[in-house]
């Protein structure tokens, strides 16, 4: 098969809705378009219908025992904002206090800065070298004010898989809420809210081959039954959580897309892996100075986080400009500050600013990846050979022993 | 973002890559930015008698329009007097490479980079001019590294 450019390997970010998630949502825009709200018609019933039916799809594919512990969202950012807050301000007669990590997404870490804003404390867990939380961390932090710990399930950067179930088993000793943004990992590895004690679960379908703007909070109901407020007020749509009318094409597609992870994920995943090695195995073999970031082992089997030292990443991404990757550089972001991900890991700047991350997906090739493979070490190369951090390293000048003045 | 052509065109085919001697006198040396900023540039000049810079190098650590200011600024600067090339200002390399507001740093850091290495330039010629006031020795030469400069950012 011959190579189409551009290659898209940027899938912690989006992915492509798959096809046949395309297909069983085309009918719910226009012959069955009804409200699924709308209960004196069969316009309502069908929509109605097929909106109950994906809730059960979804329960299964997280492990939950019934669709009534779902509800739709917009996506991610509006589940991590519901539990976050929604929890906080429930039970904020209980306690006052939060933990979660350095590392988790801005949706979460934005809620809680919010939140401290208005009078509550949050404690933030720095996580290990490898992009770990050690759950241990986690116990010493939780007070008896302590009401909910929220831990993403897989980082989008380094791709590096938290120890929930263990993290579960402390907050459920505790008597403590746990939320997961489990939105990179659900699908690529083993998770499930019952055997894990999860009580609140954030999940987006658009990282799973289904579309945008349709997400999902898991929130248990029975032992211990976790109550929110609503942040959204109106009709009083998923059982008060959530008003808005529902997307109905969106959850069919979002519950199309689960199940397709439901019955395919283990084997794609071994696939996604095995290319995953071979990119970077093809890379390191043709260049030095090349470090892995995050945990080699417990990460996303899509995921690949690579430092090139002296080679600054959006320098880099230019030169690639036919593949999509996102780098930790922070001259992708208009605060010239490098991924906080990478810094919260102790990294050094310099390398943050010399990442890449691939995130390979479902409709990667092997074709592909030895194109972007080559590609990039020839790129690497040139680029050092105008760097000139890479001719002092050559001189064996130690870049660190130079005083650089910041700006 | 999307680049401009300019930048694209410099990016691809960068001007003036390379190195000049540092310990040499006639070659005034540039380093600014920093690694954990994720720019250092390296700018280098051979300035003539007459004061004219005979041959302008670069290497540069950093996104495209870092790479792209640079390059330029090298290509401006050659063939002028150190005078001249020392009131070239970053709007200019800004305005010709139209860079976003988001990478007016790289041009401000390209600014640094020239005036640090007249700079560089000019000490060892005055150090040079003291020596041969005083003493008739053979002069030596300064082997002093080159300093990173403060760069604003």
């Amino acid at each position: 098969m011959e190579l189409q450019l551009p290659i898209y390997m940027d899938n912690h970010s989006t992915t492509p809705v798959d096809p046949r998630v395309v297909e069983a949502m085309l009918p719910y825009f226009s012959s069955t378009f009804g409200n699924a709200a709308s209960r004196t018609h069969a316009f309502g019933w069908t929509a109605e219908a097929a909106v109950e039916h994906a809730r059960e799809t979804l329960a299964k594919f997280i492990g939950a025992s019934s669709g009534k512990e779902m509800v739709f969202t917009s996506g991610a950012t509006e589940a991590n904002n519901l539990a976050i807050k929604g929890a906080a301000e429930y039970y904020q007669t209980r306690g006052n206090h939060l933990i979660t990590t350095t590392i988790e997404h801005k949706s979460v870490l934005d809620s809680c800065k919010r939140l401290e804003r208005q009078g509550f404390e949050v404690t933030y867990i720095e996580v290990e070298k490898n992009g770990l939380v050690d759950p241990a961390k986690i116990e010493r932090a939780i007070t008896d004010k302590t009401i909910l710990v929220s831990v993403m399930l897989a980082n989008n950067e380094v791709g590096t898989i938290q120890p929930i179930a263990e993290i579960g088993k402390i907050t459920r000793a505790r008597s403590v809420l746990l939320h997961c943004d489990a939105v990179q990992g659900v699908g690529k590895t083993a998770f499930d809210v019952e055997s894990m004690n999860v009580d609140l679960a954030s999940i987006t379908a658009h990282k799973i081959y289904g579309p945008k703007g349709i997400g999902a909070l898991y929130v248990r109901r029975s032992r211990p039954r976790v109550r929110l407020v609503s942040q959204m007020d109106g009709g009083g749509h998923e059982r008060g959580n959530r008003s808005g009318t529902l997307n109905v094409a969106g959850i069919v597609g979002f519950a199309k897309a689960c199940e397709l992870m439901l019955s395919e994920g283990p084997s794609e995943n071994a696939r996604i892996r095995a290319l995953r090695d071979r990119l970077r195995q093809r890379i390191e073999a043709q260049l030095e100075q090349v470090t892995l970031n995050g945990d080699e082992e417990r990460r996303l089997s899509g995921n690949l986080n690579l430092s090139f030292s002296f080679v600054e990443g959006e320098g880099l991404m230019m030169a690639i400009k036919d593949v999509a990757v996102s780098s930790g550089s922070a001259c992708t972001s208009a605060s010239l500050e490098p991924s906080y991900v990478l810094k919260a890991m102790g990294l050094d700047e310099d390398l943050a600013h010399s990442s890449l991350r691939f995130g390979l997906g479902r409709f990667n090739t092997e074709a592909e990846v030895d194109y972007v493979a080559d590609l990039v070490v020839k790129k690497v190369k040139k680029l050092r050979e105008i760097s000139p951090l890479y001719e002092m390293h050559q001189q064996g000048i130690d870049i660190k022993s130079i005083q650089w003045a910041a700006h | 973002m999307a680049y401009s052509d300019k930048v694209i065109d410099h990016y691809e085919n960068p001007r003036n890559v390379g190195s000049l001697d540092p310990q040499r006198e006639d070659v005034g040396t540039g380093l600014v930015g920093a690694p954990a900023c994720g720019d250092v540039m390296r700018l280098q000049i051979r300035v003539n008698e007459d004061g004219v810079i005979e041959d302008a190098r670069f290497k540069t650590f950093g996104c495209g329009s870092a790479i792209a200011s640079s390059s330029l600024a090298t290509e401006w600067i050659k063939g002028k007097k150190i005078d001249e090339a020392n009131t070239l200002t970053n709007s200019q390399i800004a305005t010709e490479l139209n860079l976003p507001p988001v990478k007016i740093h790289c041009s401000v850091l390209a600014e640094d980079a020239i005036k640090s290495a007249i700079q560089d330039y000019k000490k060892k010629r005055d150090a040079r001019e003291a020596l041969a006031g005083s003493v008739s020795s053979s002069v030596v030469p300064s082997r002093e590294p080159a300093r990173a400069e403060a760069a604003g950012k």
